[in-house]
């Protein structure tokens, strides 16, 4: 009897997780814009730009962190070479979104190719450290490329164009491509998570020696998804340098890796809907604290510890359906 | 007809100075339970370790139907039909008992590499999963994270996800260790049904278990092998009742 009770719970839960929570999340997303004209409120629009950009950050880290325990200690790195993607073709007089979108692709997942098959080699705090080394190499790189602004970083005098009309500067336009690409990441993660590809994925999470035994060796579907994750975090990158119009190595330091893994846990490991309440709730919070005081971090710090400690489904474990198991 | 399914030709392991497997020579024959008994630190592990793949021999060659198979990784041992089951059971506990033999379909049917189609909503692949866990009991269990079902049944469900490879030879790690009198009777019926459709080397602590089970009967002591026979020559056999049933016999 008990058996049957707790299927019904099995089926209820994941409809909700994905379908009506995404639903929510993205038509909250869309609403904006007009509320906040509506309330005359600007900064608003500006803000959730960025939420968003972070969200396409944290769903892709949470591709590989959550589903595949892979903790990518250089997400950041990613945003930055997306970024300077932009910024660099930008100051050589490149402004297609049909140069820069590939170019930015290409680069990214190159990058996350080359460091991956290297990283993926290891486990653990080794894979942490590793990837961590990769994205300060990336970082000083950054700023040592003194012909673009070096540790300054770089202005961009102008928004990537769309065969040549500038649509991308009006910015409730720019809000809802941002949106768009919010909404085809997550989509995307969600449909590989999903896929025979998704389940090696998350097998080879649970017991690596129990794939072999079937005949997987999970390597080459880690890697996969790790330069999937990493081009998705150098589309975030793009959009980032788009919106402040200005590229700077800062994007790529640790912290902001750090920031991406916290966003994640924040939000509960192993949802992509996680994800985004995740960075929503980081970046809302350190936008909040910093403005009651200046010493912000100080009660920020404690708080995240205190939700790793007791929260530990993150955001999503408060929401009911909302966690992965009952 | 008789050719072996997998044939262990002078295998050496040594761990620094202390020689685990020692000049190991054996068998299985289509068909056949070839059961591999010892008293604990006899090397058992070790061997089996070898002969899937997770440990390299420092001698001595292991041929699987017909290829050298020696130097081969475990996952492509796996793919040419070399399934097993682990000592300590060896589950995806997040994943429910269907979808962990799912993916041992999804292996055996070629690489994974399918991005967009949903895998939970492949009927096919999810009424063949059905049907295996049905074969081994656990048909009502399907849809119950693996990590939630008890411990015999774990056993049953890796013996589910070997029989999902269709493997030419299963190689079976203690499956009833740590299973109950009454789990331990189910597991020898599940064992004795399948019989015949596979080869079988099994290693097993469970003597009852064993000699109701084996054609013939390898006894593996200090990494060596001291007999090799039916089960009642075995029985019969002075060196092995010496080395290893005499502790229970006298």
């Amino acid at each position: 009897m008990t058996a049957v009770a707790s299927d019904k719970q099995a089926v209820a839960t994941p409809i909700f997780r994905a379908r009506v929570l995404p639903a929510i999340i993205l038509a909250a997303f869309a609403l904006l814009p007009p509320l906040a004209m509506a309330l005359d409120d600007s900064f608003l629009v500006f803000f959730a730009i960025r939420v968003m950009i972070f969200a396409i950050a944290a769903v892709s880290l949470a591709l590989i962190l959550g589903f595949g325990a892979m903790v990518s200690f250089g997400h950041a790195a990613y945003i930055g070479l997306g970024a300077y993607c932009v910024g660099i073709l930008a100051e050589n007089g490149i402004w297609e979104f049909y140069i820069s979108l590939p170019v930015t692709l290409l680069v990214c997942g190159l990058f996350a190719a080359v460091t991956g098959a290297i990283s993926l080699k290891t486990r653990g705090v080794y894979f942490i450290m590793i990837t961590l080394a990769f994205g300060q190499m990336a970082f000083f790189t950054a700023t040592s490329l003194s012909a673009y602004g070096g540790d300054d970083g770089l202005t961009i005098w102008g928004r990537t164009e769309v065969f040549g009309s500038s649509v991308l500067s009006d910015r409730t336009t720019f809000y809802y491509v941002v949106l768009a690409f919010l909404a085809g990441a997550w989509w995307l993660c969600a449909t590989l998570v999903n896929s025979r590809f998704g389940r090696v994925l998350q097998g080879a999470r649970q017991s690596e020696m129990r794939l072999q035994a079937i005949g997987i060796e999970p390597y080459t579907y880690r890697l996969v998804a790790f330069v999937i994750a990493g081009m998705l975090a150098g589309i975030s990158g793009a959009l980032l340098a788009n919106a402040a119009e200005f590229v700077s190595p800062a994007y790529m330091t640790w912290h902001r890796s750090g920031d991406l893994i916290f966003m994640v846990v924040l939000g509960g490991l192993g949802s992509f809907a996680g994800a985004v309440l995740g960075a929503t709730g980081y970046l809302v919070l350190e936008e909040v604290l910093s403005h009651v005081t200046e010493h912000w971090r100080l009660i920020f710090g404690p708080f995240l510890i205190l939700v790793v400690l007791f929260a530990r489904g993150g955001l999503m474990g408060l929401i009911p359906g909302g966690k992965r198991h009952e | 007809m008789s050719e072996p399914i997998l044939t262990l030709d002078g295998l050496e392991k040594n761990f620094g100075a202390l020689r685990v497997t020692d000049k190991v020579s054996l068998d299985v024959l289509p068909g056949e339970i070839h059961a591999v008994i010892g008293p604990n630190g006899a090397g058992k592990t070790t061997l089996i370790g070898q002969i899937s793949g997770s440990l390299r021999p420092d001698k001595g060659r292991i041929v699987f139907a017909g290829h050298d198979v020696t130097q081969l990784s475990m996952d492509k041992r796996a793919r040419a039909g070399l399934a097993r089951s682990f000592q300590i059971t060896t589950i995806l506990p997040e994943f429910t008992a269907r979808e962990n033999v799912a993916l041992a379909i999804q292996a055996r049917q070629g690489h994974s590499f399918h991005f967009l189609k949903n895998v939970s909503k492949d009927e096919a692949l999810n009424a063949e999963a059905g049907r295996y866990l049905t074969d081994l009991g656990l048909g009502n269990r399907a849809d119950v994270h693996a990590g939630a079902l008890s411990h015999g049944e774990k056993r049953s469900l890796e013996i589910a996800i070997a029989l999902a490879s269709e493997p030419k030879l299963l190689l079976l790690d203690e499956p009833m260790a740590g299973t109950g009198r009454e789990e331990t009777d189910r597991l020898v019926e599940i064992l004795n049904r399948l019989k015949g459709r596979y080869a079988m080397m099994l290693v097993e602590h469970d003597m009852s278990a064993v000699f109701a089970l084996a054609d013939r009967i390898s006894v593996l002591v200090y990494g060596a092998v001291v007999a090799t026979g039916t089960p009642e020559e075995i029985r019969n056999d002075p060196k092995v009742r010496e080395a290893y049933l005499g502790e229970e016999a006298a």
